[in-house]
């Protein structure tokens, strides 16, 4: 990386703040929707930090495959499910709090402190290869890594097949056992919950 | 202090704060979307780990950017076929509350 080390520090500063408050901003709002939009957000911010790390190719991936398909598609999901609904209070919520922001700041005390104490074997920055991790990565996925490259792209399409398959509505207009004609209603529109009331 | 670039230490404790914030939103969330987005703030934070292993431990066949890749691809199919299963839930149960997501609780 070419920019001076005080620059670094500076950006490298401002984007974790941007990751860390912004994640907390996705987990903390009451609105959904804003949610969704912090976290594009975050998912900028960490591709800022993968140009910090000299993988601008990774980084353009994480904006491209992040920002512009799951948050495009979890913000499409929020505007399908998007119904002010009141959620049922549940009377143990405050032991459940409690219980489980211990368990995270327990786990988050255990990492960093591995992270600290660990003597780490950095490696020699001279042997950086720098902006051509491109290159390097284009040669890992047509050579060594050729099995995990293919076998990714037959999981992409099973799970293209699979998502048009749960998510497509039936269009049959025949029952298929009774006979009688289906109601072409919006599922969604009926007002029988079907499994709801169970408790 | 005087440095010569951004210490290793920093990206991990970054990327640990990232994991835990999502493990906290996964536990305590009841809107299913916002499980989702946590389970994508999660693998974010596995990400951050590798590039910052791949770019200072590994810098040289840097590996890590490879797996990057890999979880990458893996997370836009899960996010898919979870936003789908999502989709038919709502469908099925006219809500996106997990407490009533009960049926495979024993």
């Amino acid at each position: 990386m070419s920019i001076a080390i005080t620059t670094q520090f500076i950006c490298f500063t401002v984007l974790s703040l941007v990751v860390i408050i912004g994640a907390l901003g996705v987990v903390l709002l009451e609105s959904i929707v804003y949610s969704a939009f912090l976290l594009g957000g975050v998912f900028m911010s960490v591709a800022g930090l993968y140009l910090l790390l000299n993988a601008s190719f990774v980084a353009a991936a994480q904006v491209l495959v992040y920002v512009g398909a799951v948050n495009v598609l979890i913000i499409f999901a929020i505007m399908l499910v998007n119904k002010k609904e009141d959620f049922k209070p549940i009377n143990d919520i405050k032991s459940r709090r409690i219980i489980s922001t211990s368990i995270c700041l327990t786990l988050l005390t255990l990492l960093i402190r591995v992270d600290l104490t660990n003597v780490w074997s950095l490696s020699n920055p001279q042997n950086s290869i720098g902006e051509e991790s491109t290159i390097r990565i284009g040669e890992h996925l047509f050579s060594d890594y050729l099995l995990p490259f293919e076998v990714a792209s037959v999981l992409l399409l099973m799970a293209m097949i699979g998502a048009i398959v749960l998510a497509r509505r039936d269009v049959m207009n025949k029952d298929i056992s009774t006979g009688l004609p289906v109601d072409q209603e919006l599922i969604e529109k009926s007002s029988e919950p079907l499994l709801t009331n169970k408790n | 202090m005087n440095l010569e670039s951004i210490p290793l230490q920093a990206f991990l404790i970054v990327s640990s704060a990232l994991f835990c914030i999502g493990i906290w939103g996964l536990l305590n969330s009841r809107n299913a979307v916002r499980v989702l987005m946590s389970i994508e703030l999660m693998l974010n934070a596995v990400n951050i780990n590798l590039m910052a292993f791949s770019s200072y431990i590994d810098n040289n066949l840097i590996q890590g950017q490879v797996f990057t890749i890999f979880v990458i691809t893996v997370a836009a199919a899960e996010a898919a076929v979870g936003l789908a299963i999502l989709l038919s839930l709502y469908r099925n149960r006219v809500t996106v509350d997990m407490e009533s997501f009960n049926l495979l609780k024993w």
